[in-house]
């Protein structure tokens, strides 16, 4: 083990792997994922008394879309509270190609990332002359355009009646069971989480940064805010596109009351709990999130066989439960549980001797 | 594409907005005069409830998202103190306002406050957790269905009044009457008294007014405190006329087309911002409902986007100057 780094160059000290260790430790996680995890899902079942693999799809779709609006909130310092709305539009297209057009999956989940993409970078039109809250307030008006238009849009969406999705297919391989989504989700994420963490590695990544850390001053060393606003928006939006598309292929109805205020909300609390500006927390908010809410449902289940009451106040706990997490984050742990893991890590990394 | 650019359209739509509406007036007049008043009754009400936001954001800078859920406790609130305390009217709704004056010093001690010099993201969140969290119980007090308001109050129930020739429910008068006084009282109040131009004072500069000797920390209590209480009086209103319900903390959304139209600073702005958006909500309602049902949910929202376009800091907002 290492107690300590030292870097010789630059390319050296921009490396992602900073050690052999943590690489090793990678590769020995991702299979685990990938050869462990699924096999010893009915035992986690058992003790956790909840379907832990529908937890862990929900966590990886949840992982794409939080890597989406963590480029744009965390990284470029846009706040966005339409992302609710980004992965409709990315659910809504991938649904209607497959049944109405008769694309193949493997065709729908690209173009629904690519609309969704386009969507997004016409609502972050307005971020050429506005900022801060102005332009939370123009994505929050995105929201309900977008809520708006699927909802009345009956023809093509279903409406209020919503619409049934066919299960995601590449070739003759059909996902339709969780074992073989969780595989599909898996390497979404997992190449989702790839493209995060390097893309702040090359020219944009960079631009999105000097964005959000002194826009006035980025502008004045010739970094275009316009044009990097822009392509932030169209990157997130592209990956909370994919997002919704997996989600809809997972849960096979889609109703727009999926995609309300509330899940854009959610996504910006994953974000904040996990780490605003870190991929890692991105990934662990996602977990905490999802986790928590499984949880409380098997808490609820649990408590109204013994507490028949419990059950009529779920709702209002699961409120102000969401609330106070996201308040005590705030006030206790700002930079989220990827800050926390830091210096977990930064302890084990130099102990015993931590001076 | 220079601020004249921006300037010409926006000039040019509003020039074709009148003429529309014009034209609408002299091919039924009835008809434009029903939706004119009772899209001033809306817009006195969206005024009243934008003030209070405009006023935490032009004090505190910070955005309340949590004005919706303020509306509905307060109605809430006024509801039960009638229903199960038997209070007459007139009196609940001034222990409602006492109530509402207590949760927003509450609010603002106890969740703002710690969070003074925090960046804009974590202050929007924290108002979203406040919001789920009264919403959560709201939900926990009173359930979840939509309740209506007792119509024998003696004076808000009664025949319908003309008012020009259009005939309105005494409620509609009452709360435009409400809305007028709640907001002419604020005006005097901001204008006249020491507390009102401490808050002003605070408001343009805070480093300056309090090395004068305002303390700021007491203008920001104030400034939640009346913001809660107009949202009550807004969330009354709305509750005596559509049912009380969760869904009255969407009125709070819908107060952002109204404040950003008028500038999220100037007061004088949200005013005028929440009747222009109450008449384009019913003009939409009442004239292209035919064409995109209920397009009026949203109407005031694509006005948002547009408005964002062409005037980004709305009418009467602070352009911000910025240095490196």
């Amino acid at each position: 083990m290492p107690s300590g780094l030292f870097h010789e160059n630059y390319s050296n000290d921009e490396r992602i792997f900073q050690t052999l260790w943590v690489k090793g430790w990678l590769w020995v996680f991702i299979l685990f994922l990938f050869f462990g995890f699924p096999f010893i899902v009915s035992d986690l079942n058992k003790i956790l008394r909840f379907n832990v693999l529908h937890t862990a799809i929900l966590t990886g779709i949840f992982v794409i879309g939080a890597h989406g609006i963590n480029i744009l909130t965390g990284y470029t310092g846009q706040i966005s509270l339409g992302h609710g709305a980004f992965m409709a539009v990315g659910a809504y297209t991938s649904a209607i190609l497959m049944t109405k057009a008769g694309f193949p999956f493997i065709l729908s989940l690209p173009c629904a990332g690519l609309l969704t993409a386009a969507v997004g970078m016409v609502f972050g039109v307005p971020s050429l002359r506005l900022r801060g809250l102005y332009l939370c307030i123009a994505t929050l008006a995105s929201q309900f355009i977008i809520e708006f238009t699927i909802r009345r849009w009956t023809g093509l969406t279903g409406g209020t009646q919503g619409m049934f999705v066919p299960y995601a297919a590449i070739g003759g391989f059909v996902f339709d069971n969780d074992k073989k989504f969780y595989y599909l989700v898996l390497v979404l994420a997992i190449a989702t989480t790839a493209f995060t963490k390097n893309l702040f590695r090359t020219k944009p990544g960079r631009a999105f940064i000097a964005v959000r850390d002194r826009y006035f001053a980025a502008e004045l060393i010739g970094v275009n805010l316009f044009k990097y606003r822009i392509l932030s928006f169209g990157i997130s939006s592209f990956l909370a596109g994919i997002a919704g598309a997996l989600w809809a292929h997972y849960i096979a109805l889609i109703i727009y009351e999926q995609f309300t205020i509330h899940l854009s909300i959610k996504y910006l609390a994953i974000v904040i709990i996990g780490g605003l500006g870190s991929v890692l927390g991105g990934i662990f908010g996602s977990i905490f999130y999802v986790g928590l809410e499984q949880l409380l449902e098997v808490m609820s289940k649990e408590l109204s066989t013994s507490f028949p009451l419990f059950i009529t106040y779920f709702v209002s706990i699961k409120e102000i439960m969401f609330g106070l997490i996201i308040i005590l984050f705030l006030v206790f742990e700002p930079d989220g549980l990827a800050a926390r893991w830091r210096t977990v890590k930064a302890y084990w990394k130099l102990w015993p001797f931590s001076y | 594409m220079g601020e004249r650019f921006y300037h010409t359209i926006g000039w040019i739509l509003l020039a074709s907005f009148v003429g529309v509406l014009a034209y609408l007036c002299t091919l039924n007049p009835t008809k434009f005069l029903e939706l004119s008043l009772y899209g001033l009754v809306l817009g006195s009400i969206y005024a009243l409830v934008a003030l209070g936001f405009a006023l935490i954001y032009k004090s505190t800078s910070i955005l309340n998202l949590a004005q919706g859920e303020f509306l509905m406790v307060g109605a809430y609130i006024c509801l039960s103190l009638i229903l199960q305390f038997q209070i007459h009217f007139i009196w609940a709704f001034f222990i409602t306002l006492l109530f509402s004056i207590f949760l927003g010093l509450a609010v603002e001690r106890l969740v703002l406050r710690p969070l003074i010099g925090e960046p804009i993201i974590s202050v929007i969140m924290v108002t979203i957790a406040l919001s789920s969290i009264l919403k959560g119980m709201v939900i926990m007090f009173w359930g979840n269905d939509i309740r209506p308001f007792p119509k024998d109050i003696p004076f808000l129930a009664g025949n319908p009044f003309p008012v020009f020739g259009v005939p309105m429910a005494p409620i509609y008068i009452w709360s435009f009457g409400l809305a007028i006084l709640f907001l002419l009282l604020f005006a005097v109040f901001f204008k006249l008294s020491r507390t009102g131009i401490a808050m002003r004072a605070t408001a343009s500069n805070q480093q300056v007014s309090q090395s004068m000797g305002i303390s700021v920390k007491k203008v920001f209590a104030i400034s939640w405190c009346v913001a809660a209480v107009v949202s009550s009086v807004g969330g009354i209103i709305l509750g005596y006329i559509s049912g009380v319900g969760i869904t009255l903390s969407f009125f709070g959304l819908k107060v952002f087309p109204a404040v950003i139209l008028g500038g999220l600073d100037s007061i004088l702005g949200a005013i005028i911002g929440g009747v222009t958006i109450g008449l384009l909500e019913n003009y939409s309602g009442g004239y292209l409902d035919h064409i995109i049902p209920a397009v009026k949910e949203v109407f005031p929202f694509v006005v948002l986007v547009i408005i964002l376009f062409i005037k980004p800091y709305g009418l009467f907002g602070k352009e911000e100057i910025e240095r490196v």
